[in-house]
C-alpha cells in the first residue's frame, strides 16, 4: 500500500515538526518580548489567530497527510472549516457590540 | 463534453465497492467524524469568543495561568502551557513515524514510536490534571472563580467555567484517544496488522491524534494568548 507517500519521509516529518516549534517559538515572542505600545493588543491577537491557522494547515496537510489526499476530499474538510474559522472571527467581532447593547 | 467512460467511472466509485476519494471506508468514515468533531469544538469556541468579548470585562489570562509544577513564586505566564503544547506536538511526530513505519511494514518500529506517542499522551494529561489541581487548589471550579477581572471586579463566573468545560472535552479527547492508542499498540505486538497486511488502523488511529494536537493549538492560542 506504498502510494504516493513514497515522497513523505522521515526527514520531511522532522521539517515539518521544527516548522511548527518555530511558529510556536514566534507567538511566544509576540506574547513576551514584544511590548504593547510597539504592537497593539488587537494585532497581536490578529498574529496569533492568523499564525495558529498556519499551525492547522501544516499539521492537517502533513501529518494527517491531506495534501497527498484527492483533491475532492480535501475540499470536503478544509471549506467547513473555513467557515467555521470565519464564524469565530465574525462572533469576536459581533460581541463586542452586545456589550454596549445590554 | 462527457466522455462514456468518464460517465461509467464515476458511477462505479459510487455504486459500492469501490473507494471514492481513493480513500477506505474507516479512513473517510474517520475524517468526517474529526469533521464533525471540529463543529463540536468550535460551537464551544465560539460560544467562548462570544461571552468573552460582550462581557464588561474579563480575568487577564497572563494573570491566572502563571505558575509550573515545582517552581515557587508565581510569576511565568506562558511557560507551563509552552511546555504542554511542545509535548503533545512532540507525541504527533512520534504518530506521524509510526504511521510511516507502518507502510513499511517495520513492526518493531511502530511499536517503537506508538509507545513514545503514548508517553506523550500521558505527560500532556499528567499536566492538565496539575493544572487543574493548582487552579481548584485557588479556588477555581465550575461555577466559582477567585481571579480578578482586568477592571479589579470580581471574576467572571464564565471564564472558569468555560476553561475547565472546553479543557475538559479537549482532556477527554486525549484520553480516549490514549486509550485506542493503547489498544492498537497491543494490536501491533499481538502481529494482528502483519496478518492483515496493512498498516492502515494505525493511521486511523492517528488521523484521531492529530486531530487532538490541533485542537490543543486552538485551545492554547484563544484561551492563553488572546
Amino acid at each position: 500500500m506504498s502510494h504516493e507517500t513514497a515522497s513523505f519521509q522521515k526527514k520531511d516529518i522532522m521539517r515539518v515538526f521544527w516548522v511548527l516549534t518555530a511558529i510556536t517559538a514566534v507567538e511566544f515572542i509576540i506574547a513576551l518580548a514584544i511590548p504593547t505600545s510597539f504592537m497593539s493588543k488587537d494585532i497581536k491577537n490578529f498574529l496569533y489567530i492568523a499564525l495558529t491557522i498556519l499551525k492547522a494547515f501544516y499539521i492537517v496537510a502533513y501529518f494527517m497527510h491531506l495534501k497527498f489526499e484527492k483533491i475532492n476530499l480535501i475540499y470536503s474538510i478544509l471549506l467547513p472549516l473555513v467557515f467555521i474559522i470565519g464564524v469565530i472571527a465574525a462572533l469576536m467581532n459581533e460581541s463586542n457590540y452586545w456589550s454596549i447593547v445590554r | 463534453m462527457f466522455s462514456t467512460t468518464a460517465m461509467t467511472d464515476k458511477k462505479n466509485v459510487w455504486d459500492g465497492g469501490a473507494e471514492p476519494y481513493g480513500a477506505s471506508y474507516g479512513k473517510l468514515m474517520m475524517w468526517f467524524f474529526l469533521l464533525s468533531d471540529a463543529f463540536s469544538f468550535s460551537a464551544l469556541l465560539l460560544a467562548y469568543a462570544a461571552l468573552r468579548f460582550s462581557a464588561p470585562s474579563w480575568p487577564v489570562p497572563d494573570d491566572v495561568f502563571a505558575a509550573i509544577p515545582f517552581v515557587h513564586g508565581n510569576h511565568f505566564p506562558l511557560v507551563f502551557v509552552g511546555i504542554m503544547t511542545f509535548i503533545l506536538i512532540a507525541s504527533s511526530v512520534t504518530m506521524v513515524l509510526a504511521v510511516e513505519a507502518g507502510h513499511r511494514g517495520a513492526k518493531s518500529e511502530v511499536v517503537k514510536w506508538m509507545f513514545w506517542t503514548i508517553i506523550g499522551g500521558i505527560a500532556f494529561l499528567s499536566c492538565q490534571a496539575w493544572e487543574w489541581t493548582h487552579l481548584h487548589h485557588d479556588g477555581a471550579w465550575w461555577g466559582s472563580n477567585p481571579f480578578l477581572n482586568a477592571d479589579g471586579t470580581p471574576g467572571m463566573v464564565n471564564f472558569t467555567n468555560l476553561f475547565f468545560t472546553i479543557t475538559g472535552f479537549h482532556g477527554f479527547h486525549v484520553f480516549s484517544g490514549l486509550i485506542l492508542n493503547i489498544i492498537v499498540l497491543f494490536m501491533t505486538m499481538a502481529g494482528v496488522f502483519d496478518r492483515r497486511g496493512t498498516y492502515e488502523t494505525i493511521e486511523k488511529v492517528g488521523l484521531y491524534w492529530h486531530f487532538v494536537d490541533l485542537v490543543w493549538v486552538f485551545v492554547f492560542t484563544f484561551f492563553y494568548l488572546i
